[in-house]
C-alpha cells in the first residue's frame, strides 16, 4: 500500500529531550536513539474527537468572573503548507492571575481563585479557527534553578487529522522580561521557531471597553507529496 | 515551519484528565483487555506527572478516519487516554486491534510528561503474534525487540514504559 506521509520538521524546531538547562530532562530523555518510523496507516490516520466532546460554553473561561485581565484569544490550526485543519480538538489549561493552578500539586503561596478553573476546550470550524475568552495567566516561581519564573504561558494540546500531527505545547505573551531567561522556551533551538510560539498583540480583534486580544496560530505538520519510500 | 513542541508540565491533569479517557471501549465491552504499565524514568522511580494516549485499529485492523483507503469503518474510537497515577500507573480499556495489511497487531503510544520537552512514541506488540514479520517490529535491534511486546495477564495485558537506562523502551521518530 503506497500511503503519503507527513513531512518530518527539521532540526531545530523541536526542543532536544535532552535539554540539561531544563532539569527534569536528565533522568526522562532517552538514551538510545530513536528508531525511524514510516509512516503507515496507523500514523497518517487518528483519533477524530470532535464532536460531542466540547460544550458551546467550554471555550469561555471567564464564566464566573475571575479576577485578572479579560483576554481574547484566537488563531487558527493550519498545516505545514498553510491548509486549515478544521474539527481540531484544541485543549488549553492555564494558571490564574496570580500565577497559581488549580491543582493539589502546586504548593506556591498565591491565592486560588474561587472564579477560575483554567480548563478550556475548542474545536476550530471549517476555516481551522478557534477562539477563547480567558484572562491573562501570571508568571509562578519554580525550582529548576535559582530565582527561576515561568514566564506568563497557556498549555495548549492539539489533535490535527493523524497520529503524526499530535502536538502539545505552550503559548507566551509578546514582550515578556521573563522569556529570555526561560529554559524550557529557550530549549528550543531556532529562533523564529521559538517566535511560534509567541502570540501576537491583536487591536484589531481587541473589544472597546471589554478584552485585549492576541492571535496564536499553531501550526501542524503537513503532507508529504509522495509516498515515503521505505 | 511547524509550532514546536514544549512540555505538558506537572499540571497536565488540568487540561487533559477526561472522565472516561481510559476506556476505548465502554465497561463491559465483549472481549474487552486492560493494558496496563508504569511509566518510569532513568532511575527506575515512577513518573507520578505523565500521561499516555494510545491509538489503534480495530478488531478488523480498521480505522474511523477518512485518510485510510480502504474506507473508514464507523465507530471504534480507537483512542485512549490514562494519566499516570502517584504509583507511575496507567490503564487502558480496549479490544485487541487486528492485523494490518504486512504488519503485526500494534497499538501506537504518546507519552507526555514534565521533563518531556516532545512526547515520545513507542509501539504495544503481543506476545502471541508473528511480530518477527512486521517490518517497523524487525527495524528494531533484536535485543531492544522485547521492551515492545507487552506481556500477558488474568485481565489483559502488561506493558511498563522506561523512559531511560536499563531495558529502556524503545521510542520511534515519527
Ligand atoms: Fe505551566
Amino acid at each position: 500500500m503506497n500511503l503519503i506521509g507527513y513531512r518530518r520538521d527539521p532540526e531545530g524546531i523541536h526542543p532536544p529531550l535532552d535539554s540539561p538547562s531544563y532539569g527534569s530532562t536528565r533522568l526522562r530523555h532517552p538514551g538510545e536513539r530513536l528508531v525511524l518510523l514510516p509512516h503507515g496507516l496507523t500514523e497518517i490516520t487518528g483519533p477524530l474527537l470532535g464532536s460531542g466532546r466540547v460544550t458551546k460554553t467550554d471555550s469561555d473561561l471567564t464564566l464566573r468572573e475571575p479576577l485578572g485581565q479579560r483576554v481574547i484569544l484566537h488563531g487558527r490550526v493550519l498545516d505545514g503548507d498553510g491548509r486549515a485543519v478544521p474539527d481540531a480538538l484544541v485543549e488549553i489549561w492555564q494558571a490564574n492571575a496570580a500565577g497559581r493552578y488549580l491543582h493539589n500539586a502546586d504548593r506556591w503561596p498565591a491565592p486560588l481563585d474561587p472564579g477560575f478553573d483554567g480548563v478550556g476546550r475548542a474545536l476550530t470550524d471549517s476555516r481551522g479557527r478557534y477562539r477563547f475568552l480567558t484572562i491573562k495567566p501570571g508568571a509562578y516561581p519554580w525550582r529548576n534553578h535559582h530565582n527561576a519564573w515561568r514566564p506568563a504561558h497557556i498549555h495548549f494540546s492539539v489533535f490535527g487529522m493523524a497520529f503524526t500531527q499530535r502536538l502539545v505545547t505552550q503559548m507566551y505573551f509578546p514582550d515578556d522580561p521573563l522569556l529570555p531567561h526561560d529554559p524550557i522556551f529557550n530549549a528550543v533551538p531556532d529562533e523564529r521557531a521559538r517566535g511560534r510560539m509567541v502570540a501576537r498583540f491583536d487591536l484589531a480583534v481587541t473589544e472597546p471597553n471589554w478584552a485585549l486580544a492576541f492571535e496564536f496560530d499553531i501550526v501542524l505538520r503537513g503532507r508529504d507529496k509522495t509516498p515515503e519510500h521505505r | 515551519m511547524s509550532t514546536p513542541a514544549q512540555t505538558v508540565g506537572p499540571f497536565l491533569h488540568i487540561g487533559l484528565s477526561w472522565l472516561g479517557g481510559e476506556f476505548v471501549v465502554p465497561h463491559g465491552t465483549p472481549g474487552s483487555i486492560w493494558i496496563h504499565g508504569v511509566l518510569l524514568d532513568g532511575s527506575a522511580e515512577p513518573v507520578r506527572d505523565g500521561l499516555i494516549e494510545t491509538w489503534q485499529a480495530d478488531p478488523d485492523g480498521r480505522f474511523d478516519h477518512p485518510d485510510d483507503p480502504r474506507g473508514a469503518v464507523e465507530g471504534f474510537r480507537g483512542f485512549g487516554r490514562s494519566a499516570t497515577t502517584v504509583d507511575g500507573h496507567f490503564a487502558v480499556l480496549t479490544l485487541l486491534p487486528g492485523a494490518l495489511p504486512g504488519c503485526a497487531p500494534h497499538i501506537n503510544v504518546s507519552v507526555f510528561a514534565r521533563g518531556l520537552l516532545h512526547r515520545v512514541v513507542t509501539r504495544i506488540y503481543f506476545p502471541q503474534f508473528d511480530n518477527a514479520s512486521d517490518p517497523v517490529f524487525e527495524s528494531v535491534p533484536e535485543a531492544r525487540r522485547r521492551t515492545l511486546v507487552a506481556k500477558s495477564t488474568e485481565d489483559g495485558y502488561r506493558f511498563d514504559i522506561r523512559l531511560q537506562g536499563d531495558e529502556e523502551t524503545v521510542f520511534f521518530d515519527v
